[in-house]
Formats: C-alpha cells, structure tokens, sequence
C-alpha cells in the first residue's frame, strides 16, 4: 500500500518565557491509503500539538522546529502560509477538533455556517454549494433539512455529525480526529465510531485518531502510535497492541492494564504511578524511566531509539528484545 | 441484618417549562420530568452505582440526595428518620452526614485560596475544631488519609499547583472532614486521566474501606462501576430499569436498554476495526419534557411488540436475588438475544 502521509523527524517547541517546551520531539510515522492511525497518550504527551503540527498551524508560542512531513507527494515543509491555506488544510488533509461540536455559532442556521466554509475556499453558485452540503449531511447520516436548524436544536451526537461533515466538504485525502467521542454518551459514541468506519470505507479515506482511550483506539485504528512526554514510544498493528502477546513498552502495557474491561471480572484496577514529567526539564535518558517498574541504569542515561522488533511493531525501550 | 441508611420512596424531581396561553388559562402545565419517580436504598457501607446516559436524571438523582433540590413529590428517609422536607438547622445537620464529591476538581475550589483555606472553609461553617491549630490538625489528618503525603507540603499550595488527580484527592479529604456518612460522588474520575483513574477510585475504595462510608457514584462509565460498587442501578429517562449486583447486570443484562448500554462499551481486544458495532437501540433520547407513553423505553426498543406502549408502564420486578428489572417481554427478549 502506498502512504498518503509520510512525517520524518517532526518536531514543535514551544518558545515560553520559562524555556523551550518540546511538546512533540523528533517523532516519525507513516499514514498508508486507507488505514486509520490511532495516537494515545496521557494528556499533555504531544498527540493534539502533534495533529496542529500536520496541518502546520501550532498554536503560539509554539513553531514548527524542523522535520518533513509529505501528503500526497506535496511537501509541505517549503510551503507558506497562504499557500497551505489555499492547497493544503481542508484540500489535502483536515481535522476535526476537540470539543469541535461547541463551536457552532448559535445565531446562525447550520446551513449558513457550512456555506461559509464552503464559500471560502471554492466559487460555486448557492445552488451547487446547497446540493454539496445537502450530500455531505446526507452521507454523515442527517437529513437535508438540518441546515434550516439552530445548533441549539441539536444533540450533541448531531453536532459531531456536522462537525465530521465539514471535515469532509473539501475532499481531502486525510481526516484528523481529535477526541471526536470524548463528551459524548457510550451509545452515541458507539454510532459515531460506525459513522467513522462507514466513511473510511465509502470515501476511501485515511485517518489519524487522536483519543486518551485505548479502548476506543481498539475499535478504530489499524495500527497505533503511543506517545510519552513528546516521543513515539511504540508503534504496532491492532493485532500486535491488543493480541494475546500484547504490546513491549511497559509504558503500554501500564497503559492497557489500567483500561477498565467491562467483561473482566477486576478486583483491583492496576495504575501508572508518578506523573507525566514536566516538559521543561525532561528526565534523561528514557523518557519514561521515573514512573517504570523496569528501569535499570541504562534506561536513566541512554535515550533508546525506536526499534523494529517484529515486522511493522517499533518499540523504544532498552529492555524489548526482538520477537 | 444490614442497615438502610438512605431510602428514597417514589422520589420525583418535575422542573416546570414554558406553557401556551391556551395551557395558562385552563390551569395546565409543562413540565421536564427529570426524575420521575424511583424507589431504592443504600444499605451501610456499600458502595451503590447510579449509570445512565446524559439526561437521564442521574445528576438530579444526586442533588435530591444533597437536598440542593426540593423533591416534587416522594419521601427521604435517612437513618429512618424522614428528611423530604428539612429546612435551616436540621438541613445543616444533614449536610454534615451527606457530602459530595464533585464532577471537576477543577472547578470546585476557590482558585484564589490554598488548599489549607478550601479546607478549613467547611470546619468554620460547621463550628468544629475550637482554633486553628485544632482545625489544621483535622485538615492534615484528612490529607493523610488520601494518601497526599507530607500534608503540610499541600496545605500551602493552591489549586492550580496541583494534578487533577492530587486536586481529586484533597476534594475528597475535604468531605472527610465533617465526618459524613454517605458521600455522593458525581462522577468524580471522568475528568481525570486515565492511568491515575484507577488510583483514585482505588483511594476512594481505601478509604471506605477504613472509615466504614456509604458511596453514591454517579457515573456513565458501566467498566468502573463494575470494578468500583457493590450494586448498581440504570437509570433511563427518569426511571430506574434495571438494579441488581453489578456482576448480574453486566453478565445477564435483561432490560433491552441495559443490552444496548453494554454493546456500545469499547473494549481493549484486538480484531474489532473495520467491523460495524452493533448496538441493539434506535434513534436518540426523547426528550424528558415529553415522555413515551407506556414503557418509556419502546419508541427505541428493537423487541417492542404492541402491549408495550399500550398498557401502562411496567414496574420493577425481581427475576433473581437482589436482581430486578422493568421490562414487559423480558422473557422473549431473553430468548431472542440469549443471555450474557
């Protein structure tokens, strides 16, 4: 399969008055032609900067401090702002945001803000712009009829509907999700991650899922990347992550231990102890080496890199040896 | 024997809404039935879940329990004695043995105090402790308790210093204070990451454990219910559908919503991509202004047959120990969809 997505050594600091906050460092992945990518972690690991950093837009004082990302064979490295606006975000590779179905505009109809969107980046007569959106909600299971709707006459599952639906207006090739079921109730999250399915399938589409949740990761992704403190930890397919031999970086195990089953009769809950370290001053060597069970003397002063261990399952830990 | 401390009797929370003219001048009225009318009660020490989706009541639930609400109609017994209408010192005594443990830690200090103020707060209004020395003793004896060691390195700090889960912790201390016997925790892990999740509820458990409390966990997660209470009870619409121990509930589901809640549940096990998830509901939640007739449930119900919204709403029946539910058909849906 050929990749739509190809980042090498991305990296974003935030230039802060207290120093230089790596929020994503060095970090390298590909996105093949239809296949969802999850990316998990803590909070403040780096995996919504990293999103930001794909579309080129880091949030101040953040900026992009080197790598390559390439998307459908345009490199976007060299490209200025107006020309990433006009031929790249929305065009080639969009996101839906966190908390995306809160900013819907509440005095305007949502036909109006799709048109908005729509206008901007293409001159089309109303009718045919009416008919695209019509298209669009139709394919993200509304009726036509919603645009003459107030967001406040929504469900909040509608409004993530809205929110995909205009991810998806301009055709791109890449759609990053961003918590897209975090706020919502378990059985509209469940038809949300149908509706996810359903496109990837239809459209052809590629994913990046960006979720805190390994259970919803689960359902999604092809193949996930776990992120710490900045870094690709791990790498591997569903199968290599959640399959009987499960994943090598004992951050991930952690991880997966402390996910609640709902069919597994638990009488203790296992958890990560410690905190995420403070970005400012990362601990040396491995990242993770303070909160881990495994640490040895090597761990606190080499960084390991990020390994091949088995076909397509990358791993950066000292103590995983090959499969 | 065990012991009831709380008892709720048809307990119902009708907020009022708009009405037409029309509505006003024949004396009729709107109302959004939040909780209409549930029946449970929570024995001594144990830990009792309440699951439902958003809008289901469960948050109302809880504030009845609080008494920041007045119930429209039902009675409230606590320890036997009936609170459904307290008012000023019996109200404050109440309080003092029923506390909460809110949603967002974040939200629920004073940015502007140190956690020593946030806590003394409550010993000031509750006269306890006779000076401060006395107070901050009480204070750093509850910070030990939830395990935020050393205490006086917390007690100067401010809200903002702390993590979500240390912030978690210190909410928690805070109730402790006042010596409750129930503590009704609303959600109290969804806004916390999910490798310290388990640690709070696993120091919620402790305790517990230790100090012999009663919990009310308010939750829409079924996967930390199950690992966290001893019973618990799904609420839909304002009513309670199903109840039993929460091992029953999860393996032998009976009510087609309690089916439909546990489909839609992500689970860490590998080959589920690319394969639709079947979830046995339809539609979305009607809204509680206008509730379905008959079984409240079978507008979204894929087992509904006629008599469920002809004849009048079913009520709750045992179908084993400890173990009730509140569907009509439940034997056909139990053949249709096997059990477990």
């Amino acid at each position: 399969m050929d990749n739509i997505l190809t980042v090498d050594n991305l990296k974003l600091y935030y230039y802060t008055s207290k120093g230089v906050v790596k929020a994503v460092d060095d970090i390298s992945f590909s996105l093949k032609k239809g296949e969802t990518l999850g990316l998990v972690g803590e909070s403040g690991c780096g995996k919504t900067t990293t999103g930001f950093a794909l579309l080129k837009m880091p949030t101040p004082p953040g900026k992009i401090a080197g790598g390559k990302i390439v998307i459908d064979g345009i490199d976007m490295t060299p490209l200025r702002e107006n020309e990433m606006r006009r031929n790249i975000r929305w065009e080639k590779i969009s996101m839906v945001f966190q908390g995306a179905m809160n900013t819907l505009t509440p005095v305007y109809t949502i036909g109006k803000q799709m048109m908005e969107t729509l206008q901007e980046h293409r001159e089309m007569e109303r009718e045919e712009a009416r008919k695209r959106i019509e298209k669009y909600l139709n394919l993200v299971g509304l009726s036509g009829d919603m645009v003459k709707r107030y967001p406040h006459e929504l469900s909040g599952g509608m409004k993530q509907r809205i929110a995909i639906a205009t991810a998806l207006f301009l055709e791109p090739k890449v759609i990053i999700c961003d918590e897209p079921t975090t706020a919502l109730d378990v059985i509209v999250q469940a038809q949300i991650i149908n509706l996810l399915k359903d496109l990837k399938e239809k459209l052809d589409l590629s994913f990046i899922f960006i979720t805190h949740d390994l259970a919803t990761e689960a359902e999604v992704s092809d193949r996930i990347a776990v992120m710490y403190a900045g870094k690709i930890v791990e790498i591997g397919t569903n199968q290599q992550i959640y399959g009987e031999q499960g994943p090598c970086h004992p951050y991930t195990r952690n991880l997966l231990a402390a996910t609640p089953r709902l069919h597994a009769k638990v009488s203790e809950l296992s958890f990560i102890p410690g905190a995420p370290p403070d970005l400012l001053e990362p601990p040396s060597g491995c990242r993770f080496h303070p909160r881990c069970a495994l640490a040895m003397d090597k761990c606190r002063e080499e960084e390991p890199p990020l390994i091949e261990i088995e076909e397509e399952h990358m791993v950066a830990c000292w103590r995983c040896e090959k499969r | 024997m065990t012991e009831k401390i709380i008892e709720v009797k048809d307990l119902q929370k009708w907020f009022p809404i708009r009405r037409s003219i029309s509505q006003f001048f024949k004396g009729e009225h709107n109302y959004v039935k939040a909780v209409d009318g549930i029946s449970f009660s929570i024995n001594r020490g144990e830990i009792f879940g309440l699951v439902g989706e958003s809008g289901c009541g469960k948050t109302t639930t809880g504030k009845l329990i609080m008494k920041l609400l007045e119930p429209t109609e039902g009675t409230m017994f606590l320890n036997g004695e009936d609170v459904t209408h307290i008012e000023k010192d019996e109200l404050k005594r109440y309080r003092r043995n029923v506390q909460m443990i809110f949603q967002d830690p974040y939200a629920s200090m004073n940015p502007r105090f140190k956690i020593r103020d946030v806590m003394e707060e409550p010993l000031i209004i509750h006269k306890l402790g006779e000076d401060r020395d006395a107070r901050m003793k009480m204070i750093e004896k509850a910070l030990m308790e939830v395990k935020l060691n050393p205490p006086d390195e917390f007690l100067v700090r401010y809200p903002h210093m702390l993590s979500g889960g240390q912030r978690q912790r210190a909410a928690t201390a805070r109730t402790l204070l006042l010596n409750p016997e129930l503590l009704v925790a609303d959600e109290p892990v969804s806004m916390i990451d999910l490798s310290t999740r388990a640690e709070i509820l696993h120091m919620m458990k402790e305790v517990q454990r230790d100090l012999g409390l009663t919990y009310l966990y308010i939750t829409h997660d079924l996967s930390t219910a199950r690992y966290f209470t001893d019973r618990i009870a799904v609420m839909y619409l304002g009513k309670i559908i199903e109840i039993g121990d929460p091992d029953d509930v999860i393996d032998n589901p009976v009510h087609p919503y309690t089916r439909a809640l546990i489909a839609a549940v992500c689970e860490p096990v590998a080959g589920k991509v690319n394969k639709p998830k079947v979830v046995p509901i339809k539609g979305e939640i009607p809204s509680a202004a206008n509730i379905p007739k008959g079984c409240r449930f079978h507008p979204r119900c894929p087992y509904a047959k006629e008599e469920c919204w002809e004849k009048e709403e079913p009520q709750l029946q045992e179908i084993e120990d400890g173990h009730f539910h509140a569907c009509r058909r439940w034997k056909e849906v139990v053949e249709e969809a096997g059990r477990g």
